[in-house]
């Protein structure tokens, strides 16, 4: 095949302006959808980073309902509960409300067992559990804004107010923790210097993270938790964190759907443009096709160098437009680390972009190999 | 067939269907081209002359009627089968010349060869073989639009002799030409034939180019004129 290539290069390039066009359309459509699949997995919250054996028991109504603190405990007696910790959402801003912070309000002596892929040298961890003002700051967060160990911080809550009238709290950094799922963009501190400090509520909690004893019971120990609460005048809803994340990006609409309509409708539009670059230039070139089946080329050969040709032109599209749409989700990731900290473009999308290059130039292939393979070698030499 | 017999036609027919009606192109031909022939096939338009030609070079099929080339059926061969006999055992020449014009003339020579199991440097050799034949070693890397009519042709020439075919059809080779580069040409049909051996059979309408030939045959409504039959 490698020998037909030089003719499959000088056949794309007879036309540049057209096959050029061609190829920038297709590198902006790969382009739109790897940014969309890195935006769509951002945004639905990574739910394959969520632990298999975790599940997160929040207010039957909404996340935004807290729950009493006492639940934390009585969730730890449920039966299949290997251990259980809380989290509370604080809305952290530093300095400027462009620094939006993903500070959150945990019980600290059990955060680790409950998050164990999140790493914290035994110094620090003991400094933190000592230090009710302490805060653990994940490593991207502390070289964004060149935190140190020792370092005071005033962190001001968009939820909370202070007893005093204020709404910023001093936090002391004591541990930088680094995580396994690249989540390096937290700040979490101790809930009890919320809890103590904060005028609004006192002894409630935002949701509870509990690990299972058996991931193969994680329904069962759900529904054990959910039963606990029924009936009263706060009822909970359990889910595993994988549909917890879920859930919480749902709340912004059924954006992954969106998204994928859009790039569906970019790739057809892709479909008919690739399709009719390859018609027109097939059907300009009828004749040179005949004078290659009178030099003994078969129907069949033919075919497959129109289907290479239209693989050739999506190709180059394709991969320039996934190795930008690289290149743009890494420039992306450090501004917009603050709203999504695992930005990156999945792996997974060049495997599905492989996928498409394929497809759509197969597809776009279809009608001029059609065309290519059954005209009669007389009729098109007649018209030369 | 007689052994030294290449081409050998036994009542073959063509008909096309045009709406409603048939038309009756060419009627029972017998014809026996002997191997280092070089015949000319001269008729008014629409005599069937290139329809005999393309007959003969397995790119139709005959209505009725058998066509033997070198000892082989060909009317009874598939498509495939057609194209891979073309491939090896003839050589086109066409009055446009037909060449690929994205390619230059070494490539377009090399095209025959890509059906092949020649390597890369064995391709280029013929092709650079070819082209010096025709006379246009200087012009291995021109594009076709870069080439006179006559250079155009010569190495659509090239092209046809590349692979050794057995037989050279060649249709209105000189009719795009003016008249020094089709003597140009004839000469070298010419030269293929004396020199190589070659058996070509060239559809013309001009009596000066059929002149060169050492035999003509006159079609007319689609029969060989009595005078010309084998």
């Amino acid at each position: 095949m490698l020998k037909f290539l030089p003719l499959l290069w000088a056949n794309l390039n007879r036309k540049r302006l057209r096959t050029g066009l061609t190829v920038a359309s297709i590198v902006v459509a790969f382009l739109l959808f790897g940014l969309m699949q890195t935006l769509r997995v951002a945004l639905t919250g990574s739910p394959e980073l969520a632990g298999v054996d975790r599940l997160v028991t929040m207010h039957k109504v909404s996340i935004v309902q807290s729950l009493p603190l006492s639940y934390l405990t009585r969730v730890r007696a449920v039966a299949g509960v290997k251990v259980a910790s809380s989290l509370d959402w604080f809305g952290g801003v530093y300095q400027d409300d462009r620094n939006q912070i993903a500070a959150m309000a945990v019980d600290a002596p059990t955060f680790f067992e409950v998050y164990n892929e999140y790493s914290l040298p035994a110094p620090q961890k003991d400094a933190w559990l000592k230090d009710r003002a302490g805060a653990i700051v994940g490593r991207a967060l502390a070289e964004r804004f060149g935190w140190q160990i020792g370092d005071t911080i005033p962190l001001r809550s968009n939820i909370w107010t202070r007893r005093d009238g204020t709404n910023v709290w001093p936090m002391k950094i004591v541990g930088i923790y680094s995580a396994e799922n690249g989540d390096n963009q937290g700040l979490y501190f101790h809930y009890q210097y919320l809890n103590e400090s904060r005028a609004e509520i006192r002894d409630m909690i935002g949701w509870v993270v509990e690990r299972v004893e058996d991931p193969d019971q994680s329904a069962e120990v759900a529904r054990r938790i959910d039963a606990l609460f029924a009936n009263s005048s706060t009822e909970t809803k359990t889910a595993t964190e994988k549909a917890f994340i879920q859930g919480f990006a749902n709340q912004m609409g059924n954006i992954g759907a969106l998204l994928s309509a859009v790039a569906g409708a970019v790739f057809f539009t892709m479909l008919l443009v690739t399709a009719n670059t390859m018609g027109q230039s097939i059907r300009e070139r009828l004749s040179e096709i005949a004078v290659l089946k009178t030099l003994g080329f078969s129907s069949a050969g033919v075919t497959v160098m129109v289907l290479a040709e239209a693989l050739l032109l999506t190709a180059m599209g394709g991969v320039i437009g996934l190795l930008l749409a690289s290149a743009a989700t890494k420039a992306l990731a450090v501004s917009l680390q603050q709203f999504f900290p695992v930005l990156g473009m999945p792996a997974k999308t060049y495997a599905i972009g492989a996928l498409l290059i394929l497809l759509l130039g197969g597809l776009a292939a279809l009608l001029p190999c059609w065309q290519a393979g059954r005209f009669k070698i007389v009729d098109a030499l007649r018209r030369v | 067939m007689s052994k030294d017999t290449v081409v050998r036609l036994r009542g073959v027919a063509k008909d096309y269907r045009r709406g409603t009606e048939t038309v009756h192109v060419l009627h029972a031909l017998d014809l026996d081209i002997p191997a280092g022939d070089f015949l000319a096939l001269m008729g008014p338009s629409g005599s069937g002359k290139s329809t005999l030609l393309n007959l003969i070079g397995g790119l139709d099929r005959p209505t009725a009627g058998t066509i033997e080339i070198a000892g082989q059926r060909t009317d009874t061969m598939g498509e495939g089968e057609l194209g891979r006999w073309r491939a090896g055992h003839v050589g086109f020449v066409f009055q446009m010349y037909n060449l690929l014009p994205v390619l230059s003339a070494q490539r377009n020579v090399e095209l025959p060869l890509l059906l092949t199991s020649l390597s890369a440097s064995e391709r280029r050799q013929r092709a650079s073989a070819a082209l010096a034949l025709v006379g246009l070693s200087e012009r291995t890397r021109h594009k076709p639009r870069e080439l006179s009519g006559g250079q155009e042709q010569r190495v659509g020439i090239a092209r046809a002799i590349v692979s050794d075919p057995t037989l050279l059809l060649c249709d209105e080779p000189t009719g795009d030409l003016d008249r020094k580069s089709g003597d140009e040409i004839l000469d070298l049909l010419t030269a293929l034939n004396q020199r190589q051996g070659k058996t070509i059979i060239m559809v013309t309408h001009d009596p000066h180019a059929a002149a060169r030939a050492s035999r003509v045959l006159h079609l007319n409504k689609g029969q060989l004129s009595p005078e010309a039959a084998a």
